[in-house]
């Protein structure tokens, strides 16, 4: 009993000294919003700074669920939205994937240790554009395409029927 | 098979996908339906007064032609993948994620050689979520069969379930990604009739804006739902069939000339 009430107290401790230490860590040059981005031309963001600071992954979860069930693309509350806004651009005009080291999503969340999943499928840089300082590929300079033509499966059978047979390995 | 087999139980079908907690969007009460205003994000959730659709005339395919292929890995940024380094060519060949392939189907008797473009057929009745254990597959009120990534846990029972083999398993991480098309390790996938064309308004897919450039006209894509459209007058024009018909799956891809 004595011992869940010392660690509530500990949980609790921990939990403020993080919140203190993000609200110093936002603080110490006022935002972390990166220069030359499209966000730091704006007053705010699409809901007011601090709303988005402890809020914008509820955002962009509920959207997820009605972009990807519902079909609903047209509310300000797309991780497309996101990183369109936020990504900057390096001197060669390049945008700078928005998770690199020292970019918007990256400084908060390497500071927080809560690592970002949304890139592991999402892409970090808007779209008609090729990838800066991230690595990457451009457009187009594909080593296997030339070859995928080629290598289309031959069915025989007397009915399309065949098509059901599994010969995945 | 045998006349057993043949029979299809949909009482069964039915249950087995309650029980699997897997169930289709449905339509809030009172939720206005509406056609889609042209070239514009939808706002509105998609409702079930459309059911895309399209019918392939393997006749028009041309020989030679994976204009539709290339489109597809264009426009959904298959054309990204990257081979890892070191992996043998044949292996590469048979993971990569594909969700066009051309098929070519040979009667043993006549010797007669149909080709034609296989993709997701989006079943009314799809196995691949009946299947799914996370409900991550499913089958949108428009009729369109797709992956939610975001609960998709890559069991890959869909890919064994599906008699198309329409389904990609995504192995590797990818880095190179479109906004219209995330992809990650881990994932199933497959063609989802360009859902961000359809959500932005947009009235083809890539494959069929591709083959009618190319003018061969072989994929008529539309509503199958609406009588006086594109996709209906082509149906009623032209003799088709589903493939594996015998499932009764109920398909949104049609086919003419196999």
């Amino acid at each position: 009993m004595a011992n869940g009430v010392v660690r509530d107290i500990i949980r609790a401790t921990g939990l403020a000294g993080v919140l203190c230490a993000l609200a110093v860590h936002a603080a110490d040059d006022g935002t972390n919003v990166i220069p030359g981005s499209k966000a730091a031309q704006l007053d705010s963001c699409v809901e007011p700074t601090e709303f988005m600071r402890r809020n914008h992954m509820e955002l962009i979860k509920h959207q997820r669920d009605e972009t990807v069930h519902q079909g609903i693309r047209s509310t300000k509350h797309s991780l497309a939205g996101c990183v369109e806004c936020h990504v900057s651009y390096g001197a060669d005009e390049t945008p700078v994937p928005v998770n690199a080291e020292g970019q918007f999503c990256n400084r908060c969340h390497e500071f927080a240790a809560v690592g970002v999943d949304c890139f592991g499928c999402h892409a970090t840089v808007p779209d008609n554009v090729s990838e800066g300082a991230g690595g990457g590929t451009a457009r187009g300079d594909v080593s296997w395409h030339s070859s995928f033509a080629m290598s289309v499966p031959r069915l025989e059978g007397q009915e399309p029927a065949v098509l059901g047979e599994d010969k995945r390995p | 098979m045998s006349n057993k087999s043949e029979m299809i139980d949909r009482g069964r079908r039915s249950f087995i996908g309650t029980a699997a907690g897997v169930t289709a969007v449905t339509l809030a009460p009172g939720v206005v339906l509406h056609k889609l205003a042209a070239a514009e994000p939808r706002s509105e959730a998609v409702t079930d007064d459309v059911r895309w659709g399209m019918l392939i005339d393997s006749n028009k395919c041309a020989e030679g032609c994976d204009a539709c292929v290339t489109a597809c890995n264009s426009e959904n940024g298959l054309d990204l993948q990257q081979k890892p380094e070191g992996e043998d060519e044949a292996k590469w060949d048979r993971q990569v994620a594909k969700w066009i392939r051309i098929v070519k189907v040979e009667d043993n008797l006549s010797g007669r050689v149909s080709k034609l473009p296989m993709m997701c057929q989006h079943c009314e009745h799809p196995p691949c979520v009946d299947v799914c254990p996370t409900g991550a597959s499913f089958r949108r009120a428009d009729g369109i069969v797709l992956v939610d990534r975001h609960i998709c846990i890559g069991c890959r029972y869909c890919m064994m379930a599906c008699p198309y083999k329409a389904r990609s398993f995504i192995h590797e991480a990818v880095e190179a990604k479109l906004t219209r098309a995330p992809r990650g390790k881990g994932c199933v996938e497959s063609c989802n009739l360009c859902v961000h064309r359809r959500d932005n308004g947009e009235p083809s897919t890539a494959c069929a804006d591709a083959c009618a450039a190319e003018g061969h006209d072989a994929i008529v894509f539309g509503d199958l739902k609406d009588a006086d459209g594109p996709l209906r007058r082509a149906l009623a024009a032209l003799p088709s069939r589903q493939i594996r018909q015998d499932l009764e799956l109920n398909t949104g891809v049609r086919y003419a000339g196999v």
